[in-house]
Order: structure tokens, then C-alpha cells, then sequence
């Protein structure tokens, strides 16, 4: 009993890292630009894709080949940013979000055509020897997943908290107008904050597809979970969106093993729905101050 | 009668005659086949229209309210055995039920909470059609509805077909304009400038918002029932996320708070699909490549442009600019 729920928790948190990471992307864009970014799901398949891609195409070693992976999705998301977004920056937020959806929609179908409607798989960065733990064979993936993922969250916060240009960025999340006053250039910030989020989704992305196998379709409902995740933890706040992350995570895994598998997906949203009638500003927001 | 009763059924009236003579140069069954489609989606981004352009509240869940009074509808009519009639209403019903339900707590949200909130419901709703394997049919699909028949004459004929969903779509569009320049139109216009304006003044905002999601429901609702007997055969992937984007896309693409754009956009982006399928595999990739460009070339929709080009072409005239239908029912876009 206790084992089974071990084993819950365990499955649960790793996938939660990923859904926590593509959070986290959605909350730097938002954060910089005032965007919700639907393509956000699609750096996540790009990681991963781009993983396989590198390693069975071009030989690379795995840690080669996910280093370049991810820093492709980086340079995919700037370029994101420079062809779509910055010609329209001054648009209504729904232009923009459309905007994003056509991106998400032309990457999907690049994807489909250069890698085809199969599924890949990723081998896994450390052994497969399963690892005894509480009753529960945790896969050493998910450990792997787990560490790369708080390696990432402690170094953002660095680079948040101690960079220039960290600093810059959370400047412009707090008062675009006044950032700029200060010499911060908003258009480069927005820039940065296309091309991180590219990175953290596409290590998300790398890091879930040794679990989950992937295809050039999976980044939308993955897009669909961060986007849950930061709006469970609270828009706008980093520590929620990689909570949520994880708390979406837990509540899939254990509703597909109490409940039903069939109804994973729809568990989440359900627990979500039902927490933002109560909380209409998520777990962590601030409730909203309009001004008049 | 209202001074803008004439004009609007003047509208509407054009509206169907174009409506009803397009079929005439159209060389084959196939193009009337996209019609009957687009009329069906225009008919939700009618509603959808009301909802997010004039009242200025998105959903991101419409395709459910569709999908929920076809399935309705396709069970009444086969396994319950009811009259196509009795399936319709119950259908509609179904839908306007369901969206008061969800739309009490749910429209408390703002912005992106109310976004994530619809677009969760959509999404639960999809999953429930296609787990729900003995009422629905599952992945697979509900196959067997009759093909309409009302009052003893059965549209088997897609003309035929295409007649009805036009006249459906033009009662509509009169029906949504005369409600825009009515008093529920300004008060849904005035929450969308300023929610605190508008309860100032007095507007039952919280009324106001369930009333325009039920109706939007609705017309998604009369939609998924002429979908169902159209077909004959409704499966939950026509009424995935998907589907609830391509709509808020019709909407916006056309021009939000116009009329005309909301029907244009919807005939756009259903015929577009269409229109590239001799473009084979990579198909997705300029229709996705249009979208973008849509957004960023023309920012206030084909009605903006539309009306943009008309005083441009005026001014050259050295006339007086009439504005195009969408810009004059108030340019609320953003």
C-alpha cells in the first residue's frame, strides 16, 4: 500500500519536473513580455526531438547531444521572438498569443516533416538498475530528472538574484516602463526571456524523453500542463509555476493509480478548475489590484 | 420597432441573399460541402463573437458546447428513439444547461485565469467524450444519426441542406446585431471598457456575463446540432482543444466586435484547409505561416482591414468615407 503510493510519488514528481519547467518558461516570457507563449510546449518537443536527432544522426554522444539540443531550442525561441513578436510588439494581447499558436502550429509541422509520425526514445543518462526505495523501484531517470531540475531552478534563481542581466529581466517584470527609464533595453530582455524560456523547456523536454518516449505531437498537451502549472501556483510567480509543476504531476499520478488511467489527464484539470473557483488567483498569486 | 430594427434586417437580408445565391457559382457538390461547414462554424463564432469581442471574455473551451449538443443530439435520435425535433432542442439545451452551470463560478476569473479555467473544461469534456466508450462511441466516433428531416421533408440533398444552415446563419447575424445596438449590447460593450465603469453605472455584470456565455453556448449549441445531422457521425477529435482555438482564431482573425468579421473569418479559416490540401505534406506548414502573417499584417482583422481599405479608396475619391459594417458597430478590438 504504502509501496504503491511511494511509487505514485515518485513517477509523479518526475514528470512534474518537466511540466514544472515548461511552467517556468511560460512564467519568464510572461513575466518580461506580458505574453502567454502557446508554442512554449513546442521547445519542450524540441528537446527532446532535437535529442534523438543529434545522438542517432549525428553520432554525438548523449551529453553532446542534449547540450546542442537545448541550445538550438534557445536560439529557435529568440528567433521566435525577433521574426513574430518584436514586428508586433505594440499589438493586443490576443494578436500576440495568436501569433504564438501559429508559430506552435508552423514548428509542429516542420517537426512532422523533417522527423516524421513516429515515436523516439531517449536512452537514460545514468544505468537502469532500478534503485529500492521505501518499497518502490525508482528508475534512476528520475533521479536524474529530479537533480537536473533542481540544478536548473538553484541556478536561474542565481542568475536572477546576482546577474546583470537577471536583474535586468525582473526589472522589466516588475515596471516595463520604468525598466527602460533605468537603461535596461526592454526589447533585449524580451529577447533573453524567448531565448531562456526556449532553454528550460528544451531541457525539460530532454530530461522526460528517456520516461515517456516522444513524437513530434507530444508538446502540446505538455504546453497545456506548464501552462497549468504556472496558473495553479499563481501567474507571474516562478516558485509556483515549478510547483504547480510538481503538484500537477503528483495529482496525475495518483489519479491514474487510484482512480482511473483512463482519466490522468482530465484529473488535473479537474483539482485545478476546482481550486481556482476557490482561489481565483492560484495558490501563490497575489489577488489582482485594478486600477481604474 | 427601433431605428436600427430596418437597417439591420436590411443587413441581414443582403447577407442571406448572397448567402443563397453563392451556391450558384460553385461548380460542384464538394464546394457546398465547405459551405455547409463554414456556415456551421460561423454560426459559433457568432456567438463566441458576442462573448469575446463585444463582452470581452475569452473562452478557450467553445468547442465543448458544440461537441456536447451533437453527441445530445445523436443519442436522443438513435438510442433514445426521440423525434430529430425533440434531439435538436435537447441538444441546445444541453448546451445553454451546461454553460450556466460552469459559466456561475467560472466567470468570477480574469484574463488568463478565465482562459485556463474554460480551456480545462474544454478539455475534461473531450476526455469524458472519448472515455465514455457505451454512451459516445469513444475515439472511434457515434455513427447511425438520421439525416435531418423537419415536418415530413428530409434534407438529404446537401443543397438542400446548405439552404437551411444559410437561412440558421442569417436569423443569427440579425439576431446579433439587433442585440449589439440594444441596451444588453451597450451594457455588454461597457464591461469590456471597464468592468468598475460599468457596475458604477449600474450593469449587472455578473448577469450580463452569464447571460452572453449561455447565449454563445447556445449558438454553439444549434451549431452541434446541424453539425450531427449533416454528417451523420460526430468523434470527439472535432471537438478537441483544437477546434476551441481555430474558433477564437475565426473570431479574432476577422476582426473582434464585428459582425461580418466573425462570419468572414470563420468561412476563412474553414476554406483554408481546403485550399491546401494540393499543397500536400506541407500544408500545415503555410497554414500556420498565413496565421502569423494574418496577425501581423492586418492587427484588427479582415474587418479592420476591410473598412482601413474603404476609407483609404474613399479619400482618394475626395468623398465621404462610409465606414464598413464591422467598424461602425464599435471598433472595441483589444
Amino acid at each position: 500500500m504504502l509501496a504503491a503510493a511511494a511509487q505514485y510519488l515518485v513517477s509523479g514528481l518526475t514528470v512534474g519536473a518537466t511540466y514544472g519547467l515548461t511552467g517556468l518558461g511560460f512564467t519568464m516570457i510572461f513575466n518580461t513580455t506580458g505574453i502567454i507563449n502557446f508554442a512554449q510546449g513546442e521547445f519542450v518537443m524540441l528537446g527532446g526531438m532535437m535529442s534523438v536527432f543529434f545522438r542517432t544522426w549525428l553520432g554525438l554522444d548523449l551529453f553532446s547531444a542534449i547540450t546542442l539540443a537545448v541550445l538550438a531550442t534557445a536560439v529557435v525561441g529568440a528567433a521566435m521572438e525577433r521574426l513574430t513578436i518584436r514586428p508586433i510588439q505594440g499589438a493586443s494581447p490576443i494578436n500576440l498569443v495568436i501569433a504564438t499558436i501559429g508559430v506552435s502550429i508552423l514548428i509542429r509541422g516542420a517537426a512532422m516533416l523533417v522527423w516524421g509520425k513516429d515515436t523516439f526514445s531517449l536512452p537514460p543518462f545514468g544505468g537502469t538498475a532500478p534503485i529500492a526505495f521505501a518499497g518502490a523501484a525508482v528508475q534512476p531517470q528520475s533521479l536524474w530528472a529530479l537533480a537536473i531540475t533542481l540544478a536548473l531552478l538553484t541556478a536561474l534563481k542565481l542568475f536572477f538574484s546576482t546577474s546583470i542581466h537577471g536583474k535586468a529581466m525582473l526589472a522589466c517584470s516588475c515596471q516595463r516602463k520604468a525598466a527602460s527609464l533605468m537603461g535596461i533595453s526592454v526589447a533585449r530582455m524580451s529577447l533573453f526571456s524567448f531565448g531562456l524560456s526556449g532553454f528550460t523547456g528544451a531541457v525539460g523536454g530532454a530530461i522526460l524523453a528517456p520516461i515517456t518516449m516522444t513524437s513530434y505531437d507530444v508538446g502540446m498537451m505538455l504546453g497545456l500542463k506548464g501552462f497549468a502549472a504556472c496558473i495553479l501556483g499563481g501567474l507571474g510567480n516562478p516558485f509556483g509555476a515549478a510547483v504547480g509543476g510538481l503538484l500537477i504531476g503528483i495529482m496525475e499520478s495518483f489519479g491514474a493509480g487510484y482512480v482511473s488511467s483512463a482519466y490522468k489527464d482530465a484529473f488535473a484539470f479537474v483539482v485545478l478548475l476546482l481550486l481556482l473557483f476557490v482561489r481565483p488567483s492560484g495558490l501563490f498569486g497575489k489577488a489582482g489590484v485594478e486600477r481604474v | 420597432m427601433r431605428p436600427w430594427h430596418a437597417r439591420n434586417l436590411s443587413r441581414a437580408g443582403l447577407f442571406a441573399v448572397a448567402l443563397f445565391m453563392a451556391p450558384l457559382f460553385l461548380p460542384n457538390e464538394y464546394y457546398i460541402n465547405i459551405l455547409i461547414l463554414g456556415a456551421i462554424n460561423a454560426l459559433i463564432a457568432l456567438g463566441l463573437n458576442l462573448l469575446l469581442g463585444y463582452a470581452g471574455q475569452i473562452s478557450l473551451g467553445h468547442a465543448a458546447f458544440f461537441g456536447l449538443s451533437a453527441y445530445a443530439t445523436a443519442y436522443a435520435t438513435t438510442r433514445l428513439g426521440l423525434p430529430i425535433p425533440a434531439g435538436m432542442g435537447l441538444g441546445v439545451a444541453l448546451s445553454a444547461l451546461v454553460a450556466w452551470l460552469i459559466g456561475m463560478p467560472t466567470l468570477r476569473l480574469k484574463g488568463h485565469y478565465l482562459a485556463m479555467a474554460t480551456l480545462g473544461f474544454g478539455i475534461i469534456v473531450n476526455i469524458v467524450m472519448n472515455e465514455t466508450v457505451d454512451v459516445t462511441g469513444g475515439p472511434s466516433g457515434f455513427v447511425g444519426i438520421p439525416r435531418l428531416a423537419l415536418f415530413g421533408f428530409i434534407f438529404d440533398s446537401d443543397r438542400s441542406y446548405y439552404y437551411l444552415t444559410a437561412g440558421v446563419l442569417a436569423l443569427a447575424a440579425l439576431f446579433s446585431l439587433n442585440l449589439i445596438d440594444s441596451r444588453v449590447g451597450r451594457a455588454l460593450r461597457a464591461i469590456h471598457t471597464s468592468e468598475r465603469a460599468a457596475q458604477t453605472a449600474g450593469v449587472d455584470i455578473a448577469g450580463y456575463k452569464l447571460f452572453v456565455f449561455v447565449l454563445s453556448a447556445a449558438f454553439a449549441g444549434v451549431a452541434g446540432v446541424l453539425y450531427a445531422h449533416f454528417l451523420c457521425f460526430v468523434a470527439p477529435s472535432s471537438f478537441g482543444f483544437h477546434f476551441s482555438v481555430q474558433l477564437v482564431v475565426m473570431v479574432v482573425l476577422g476582426g473582434m466586435a464585428s459582425v461580418w468579421g466573425a462570419v468572414a473569418g470563420a468561412f476563412f479559416l474553414t476554406a483554408l484547409p481546403e485550399a491546401l490540401r494540393g499543397f500536400e505534406e506541407v500544408d500545415i506548414l503555410i497554414y500556420g505561416a498565413i496565421l502569423v502573417s494574418c496577425v501581423m499584417y492586418m492587427p484588427m482583422g479582415m474587418a479592420g482591414a476591410a473598412s482601413g481599405l474603404r476609407r483609404r479608396l474613399g479619400r482618394r475619391r475626395g468623398g465621404g468615407a462610409p465606414g464598413a459594417p464591422g467598424s461602425e458597430e464599435g471598433g472595441h478590438a483589444g
